[in-house]
């Protein structure tokens, strides 16, 4: 089905459809982007919470584990009757849905181990110069969990990137058009291109991902690799 | 200002119940050190936590300034009172100053009042402000961390101040020099501190009052002199050691064990005036000083006994001096580094000020034993 000489028809596709891969990767980025983002809202409150029942912290991680097994097309699939209810069957809402599901377990478990790790000391230190339990939650525990959660975040917009491009099966758009058409057309120019676009946008938002983690770190805790520029005044010589 | 009435705390474990304060009564005066000392295990970390309510107790009353803890809101309690840990738990996320001004901040006073607090109080405890307030706690030495760890524990200015093996953690070196800052900050800020520790050294240098903890069980409360000088059981003999009397070096001053009013003669005094005054003191040497009243060395009454002449010509010189703010330790030390039986004492100024001899330390030292005992010793 691949020839050679392929490559130059597929780099004319793509000069020639720059518009339409834009567009597409603009669906596939609103959907991981609209979906990991109520992740965070839910993923990190419950992460937390759960830091206070171990029991409770079991089963929602197995909960979240379980869910995460489930093949994203089966996924889809159930999803079509439940949510034709109020007329949403296919399209956006479960792609969103669906990859809301799967970020919560890299989500919930790493803010759940950054926030349980906490340097014992620190807590006692905090607690014994009279902070209560929210004041350590959003002075102490939370600033220094955050590269932990943000590592959870990456993992699920990297994963869910790839889980996205399914979602045109159910009508959603985004990258996955070009590979299902090349698919059902055997025209490996689409097919490529799609896989192309795919994989690079998820190493792209990996790496924005990464500045990001590293931006949001409190100074004190960052490491000192990742300088992209010098902060702070120069030290005279 | 702190008093303990029968505090206990037991704790329920598979292996039934365990009693880490059994019924402590204590009371330490306002402004005092008491340091909690013991084995590990023996109770005295949890009867420290009992106060600042980390850990809630089981029965029995704490009383801080003769109010009852009780009254008050755990949190709102621990505002109050300075805490101080051995892992020292700077938040790392937090500059030296965002770390000292915690509490502050908590009591909600004004950012501008807190800042300058903070300045103040690293300025006191020998941090430059200018270089210190905006470094990160991984900037800093071990012994920089713990003296920030106080500051933080310092900055709302609260009366009672908690340490809980504070410098335990800091090389022997540098924890001499912190506990020695810290008992020069604390002759100025009086606050009244627990501070609990399972060194003996360290507990007869900062205590005013030792409290000696065995399973659960107040030993023995006293003077850390007491503590020395009359163990009240063989465990308390035992703990702090068979040197016992020799840690009591420590506690006494050369002023308290020289002799003042020694006899001294000037540089140009004749041999025969030497003489006389030594037969009038019954001493067998003098010390000879010098025109600002300084040691010059010293004359041997049987060397010089058929010689004449000003004694500045006979003199023999003085092996070593001791200051009289020094401890007995130190002149103990000179004494045997140098193999005499006697030293010239000197005042801040350096002018002589009497001597001290093997003998009187031994004599002081041993006056408790000869008298009546409070308690005997087993």
């Amino acid at each position: 089905m691949i020839r050679p000489g392929d490559s130059m028809e597929t780099l004319a596709f793509i000069l020639h459809n720059l518009p339409a891969i834009g567009q597409r990767t603009l669906e596939h980025v609103s959907i991981v982007g609209v979906a990991v983002s109520l992740a965070v809202l839910t993923g990190v409150p419950i992460g937390i919470a759960i830091t206070q029942n171990k029991r409770a912290a079991d089963i929602v991680l197995y909960v979240a584990a379980m869910i995460m097994t489930i093949p994203s097309i089966a996924l889809f699939g159930l999803m079509i009757p439940v949510l034709s209810l109020i007329g949403q069957g296919i399209g956006y809402l479960p792609a969103v849905i669906a990859v809301l599901l799967y970020s919560q377990l890299p989500i919930i478990r790493n803010t759940y181990t950054a926030i349980s790790n906490v340097d014992p000391a620190l807590r006692e230190a905090a607690r014994g110069m009279g902070m209560s339990a929210i004041d350590r939650l959003r002075q102490v525990e939370l600033p220094l969990a955050v590269p932990v959660i943000m590592a959870g975040v990456r993992i699920a917009v990297v994963i869910n990137i790839g889980i996205t491009a399914i979602a045109t099966y159910i009508g959603a758009g985004g990258l996955g058009a070009f590979i299902s058409r090349g698919i059902s057309q055997t025209d490996s120019r689409q097919l490529v291109t799609g896989a192309l676009a795919v994989s690079l946008l998820a190493i792209v938002a990996d790496y924005l991902l990464l500045w990001l983690q590293y931006r949001l770190t409190p100074v004190g805790i960052r490491p000192a690799r990742w300088h992209l520029r010098r902060v702070g005044p120069k030290v005279a010589a | 200002m702190i008093k303990l009435d029968k505090l206990t705390k037991a704790f329920e474990t598979p292996a039934g119940t365990v009693i880490a304060a059994d019924s402590i009564n204590m009371d330490v005066g306002d402004g005092e050190i008491c340091v909690l000392l013991g084995p590990s295990g023996c109770g005295k970390t949890t009867t420290l936590k009992m106060i600042n309510r980390l850990v809630e107790p089981t029965s029995g009353k704490i009383y801080l300034n003769g109010k009852d803890t009780d009254r008050y809101d755990p949190v709102e309690l621990r505002r109050t009172i300075g805490y101080v840990i051995q892992q020292i738990g700077l938040f790392p996320n937090m500059t030296v100053e965002e770390n000292v001004c915690v509490v502050p901040k908590l009591l909600g006073w004004d950012p501008g009042k807190a800042r300058a607090r903070a300045s103040e109080l690293l300025a006191t405890i020998n941090l430059d402000p200018a270089i210190f307030l905006k470094r990160y706690p991984k900037e800093l030495s071990g012994g920089q961390q713990q003296r920030v760890g106080v500051a933080r524990a310092l900055a709302a200015d609260p009366p009672v101040l908690l340490m809980d093996e504070p410098f335990g953690a800091i090389d022997p070196i540098n924890r001499e020099v912190i506990q020695d800052e810290f008992l020069k900050m604390h002759r100025r800020l009086r606050k009244t501190v627990m501070f609990v520790s399972h060194d003996i050294d360290e507990a007869v240098k900062m205590a005013d009052k030792i409290a000696i903890f065995r399973a659960g069980k107040l030993e023995q409360f006293d003077s850390p002199d007491n503590i020395l000088a009359h163990p009240a059981s063989r465990f308390i003999a035992e703990f702090v050691g068979t040197d016992r009397t020799l840690k009591r070096l420590r506690l006494v001053k050369v002023g308290a064990a020289m002799l003042a009013n020694a006899p001294r003669i000037g540089l140009g005094e004749p041999v025969a005036q030497a003489l006389a005054m030594m037969d009038d003191h019954g001493q067998e040497f003098m010390v000879i000083v010098d025109a600002a009243g300084r040691p010059h060395g010293y004359v041997d009454a049987d060397t010089v006994r058929d010689r004449s002449g000003p004694v500045g010509e006979h003199g023999l010189p003085l092996p070593a001096t001791v200051r009289v703010e020094e401890d007995l330790r130190a002149a103990v030390s000179t004494m045997f580094m140098h193999d005499v039986r006697w030293l010239a004492c000197v005042d801040r100024d350096g002018a002589f000020a009497g001597f001290v001899t093997q003998r009187g330390i031994t004599r002081l030292l041993g006056e408790t034993y000869r008298g009546p005992t409070p308690r005997p010793a087993e």
